[in-house]
């Protein structure tokens, strides 16, 4: 960081489940907690992708506030009083993870990212056993037509990190999301099979940071889809390079 | 109109059925039918899915062996690929698929039929299950146990779990063999040679009881299929084959009516028909027709088959076996002994494959991508021969699936078997409890799998219904 944007940023002071911490007035109250090892459960963010609150599962309570609020893009007051871990948070949000199973055709045991999902895994720290709303069953395809790659999206939460990654990192942008509501989708260039995308540089990055097993890569039988996490290191080397 | 005696569902069996015997107006017993009840639709929801998801997603057909699922699955992906895949990668496989086949021939003789063969066909049901044979003899249920457990045992090793392991993927296996679980294994070994040899030594002397059994549980003339190891250089060397090999069907008195049929070419010869009375579709050979293409798989063809074995100790069994009779063993009575031999061959050959000198070899896969839009995976199941055929898109996923399951090759042969069990067994209006237990019985000779064999849903008690010429019940007996 560079020392005149510090002098412009003050410190706020402010209480998280009952815990007083300081923090830049730039930062998020995900940034805060991460600090100060308080735990906030996180689906759609993703280190060095800007946040976006897609997933809604990182939702605090915030005293005095109306609604509950997205730690990862809410940014921290001064005297904010913050919760992370009611009951009514750890009710909403096991409803929010049963929602996305129950929207699309999530079946773990025999998807590529059997065991490295974060979809699974977050289910299964929050406690998620059953699921208690109907399933939608939409009938959705894969497309396997890239050379190397294909995208499954019975798995899709849409979280959008393959859109940011693509756009912020890659500089593409090759990925962008299409319609609305439980009928949005991700989509490659002008919504054309994957493998006919003109601006795809299959550089892979959106496989890589897709938490669960909807991009992968072709050939890998279940759960063999493993990710590395390249974006922290990238993203320190970018800004040292800067 | 004659009565219909109706038992529903069918017990100690791998899925869910029910049995109807017609009766005519003598109240003989005029024919007899096995439906199975259960759909599942793997073939259709299989379809759009990519191709290298087969393996796992098949598997899920079965919980008891779901091994068998995997094996002919990743063949079949090995011939979309068109690979040929590391010799080690097979050979783990060839294990694998061994101890599938032990354990799952112990859960079929131990679990499901030791109660009839150790308390008697007419024993009390209340005790004629697993925990009457513990009450009287112990060891062979502690056997039954232990068999089990060294099959299970050796898929959790080799794969990381014991029940759909994720091990088996197209081209080869995900991870190689450690030294140290190949030790294991081999340790292992002596206890369940000891268990085998126990038990064939005892059922040798217990089936003679079972004279009547013997003569009348599918006991028919029928032609037999299975793989045997390729032997065109030798006709009278075919062996004992479970993973790869050829197709050979021999008719009921033992002529080779066919040899060394590519797998693959398997429509060639089998044509499948539906009846609207199970869910279960019948397969018959084709230049028979149907239904007098009846054919059977399992054991008892496996050891018909061959010109022996293949490894020491179960060439001695198979050729006192193939001795119970001249010509081919006909009763399907006699799978409960040929089960019996097979585990024996299955423990020699793990052992057998455990000692070959690249079996730790790090090299256990082939990569590519789908080369042909078309395979076919062919492996022995413990029930018979299994058959999974594949096509693909130019993106390889899948646009169409035919599964044949060894179950359903049996089809035929257990209405068949069911029809003579009844016709000796069940006379006149009332229901015997031992006659409903023969019935039975004589499907569980097959050890059949409908989850499978449907891969197609249902529920497992048993109820027999005796309708009368007006189709009015007479007689209704109720269990589980």
């Amino acid at each position: 960081m560079n020392p005149s944007a510090q002098k412009t940023l003050s410190v706020k002071t402010l209480q998280i489940d009952g815990k007083d911490v300081s923090a830049r007035e730039d930062q998020t109250i995900l940034d805060v907690a991460r600090e100060n090892g308080i735990f906030i459960p996180t689906l759609c963010n993703l280190d060095g992708l800007t946040p976006i609150g897609a997933c809604r599962i990182c939702l605090v309570e915030v005293k005095g506030a109306r609604r509950l609020l997205p730690a990862c893009i809410t940014q921290v007051q001064d005297n904010m009083e913050v919760f992370t871990n009611s009951e009514t948070l750890v009710k909403y949000r096991k409803m929010i993870l049963e929602l996305l199973f129950a929207e699309r055709n999530h079946v773990c045991s025999v998807c590529v990212a059997n065991g490295h999902c974060e979809l699974q895994s977050m289910a299964q720290k929050l406690g998620v056993d059953h699921i208690r709303y109907p399933y939608l069953y939409p009938k959705l395809s894969v497309d396997a037509s890239h050379d190397r790659f294909a995208a499954d999206h019975n798995r899709c939460i849409l979280c959008q990190r393959c859109v940011r990654v693509c756009d912020e990192i890659e500089g593409a942008h090759t990925w962008d999301t299409m319609g609305r509501g439980t009928s949005a989708q991700v989509i490659t260039d002008l919504n054309q099979p994957w493998g006919t995308s003109e601006t795809c540089t299959s550089c892979g990055k959106c496989v890589q940071v897709c938490p669960t097993g909807t991009l992968f890569e072709k050939g890998r039988a279940s759960g063999e889809m493993t990710k590395r996490e390249f974006l922290p290191y990238l993203t320190l080397m970018r800004e040292e390079r800067e | 109109m004659g009565k219909q005696i109706v038992i529903d569902p069918v017990t100690r069996i791998e899925g869910h059925s029910k049995i109807t015997i017609f009766l005519d107006d003598k109240g003989e017993v005029q024919d007899a039918q096995f439906h199975v009840t259960q759909f599942r639709g793997f073939e259709k929801f299989a379809e759009g899915r990519p191709f290298t998801e087969m393996p796992a997603l098949t598997a899920r057909t079965c919980g008891i062996c779901p091994v068998s699922h995997l094996m002919a699955a990743a063949k079949a992906c090995d011939a979309l690929m068109a690979v040929q895949i590391p010799r080690t990668a097979e050979n783990l496989r060839r294990i694998m698929n061994l101890a599938q086949i032990v354990q799952s021939h112990a859960l079929s003789f131990f679990h499901l039929s030791s109660p009839d063969l150790l308390l008697g066909m007419d024993s009390d049901p209340a005790k004629r299950n697993i925990f009457g044979v513990l009450a009287q003899q112990p060891q062979m249920a502690r056997d039954g146990v232990a068999l089990r457990k060294f099959g299970q045992q050796i898929i959790e090793m080799l794969g990381g779990k014991r029940i759909h392991p994720a091990w088996v993927v197209a081209g080869g296996v995900a991870e190689p063999l450690s030294a140290e679980k190949r030790d294991k294994i081999i340790a292992m070994i002596p206890d369940a040679m000891a268990i085998i040899q126990r038990t064939l030594d005892w059922y040798k002397t217990a089936f003679e009881q079972f004279r009547t059994e013997i003569r009348t549980f599918g006991n028919f003339p029928s032609m037999f299929m299975g793989l045997v190891t390729p032997h065109e250089e030798d006709e009278h060397n075919a062996l004992l084959e479970h993973y790869d090999g050829v197709l050979r069907f021999i008719d009921a008195s033992g002529n080779v009516v066919l040899d060394n049929v590519d797998p693959a070419r398997y429509l060639d010869h089998i044509a499948e028909a539906v009846e609207p009375f199970s869910y279960l579709k019948s397969p018959y050979f084709k230049s028979l027709g149907y239904p007098n293409g009846i054919y059977r798989v399992g054991p008892l063809a496996r050891l018909n088959i061959i010109d022996r074995p293949g490894t020491p100790k179960a060439d001695q069994e198979w050729t006192e076996f193939r001795a119970l009779r001249r010509g081919v063993i006909l009763s399907s009575f006699h799978q409960h002994y040929a089960r019996l031999v097979e585990i024996l061959y299955g423990i020699e050959k793990i052992e057998q494959l455990l000692n070959e000198p690249n079996i730790l070899s790090k090299h256990v896969r082939a990569f590519a991508r789908p080369n042909k839009h078309e395979g076919v995976g062919v492996s022995e199941a413990p029930r018979g021969t299994l058959m999974h055929h594949y096509k693909i898109d130019e993106n390889g996923l899948i646009t169409w699936v035919n599964m044949i399951i060894a179950t359903g090759h049996n089809n035929l042969a257990m209405n068949r078997g069911v029809a003579q069990v009844a016709k000796h067994y069940v006379k006149g209006s009332k229901l015997k409890e031992g006659a409903l237990n023969r019935v039975e019985a004589v499907i569980r000779c097959f050890d059949p799998c409908l989850s499978c064999s449907t891969h197609a849903l249902g529920q497992m008690p048993l109820r027999i219904e005796l309708l009368g010429p007006g189709n009015e019940l007479l007689d209704q007996v109720q269990r589980g």
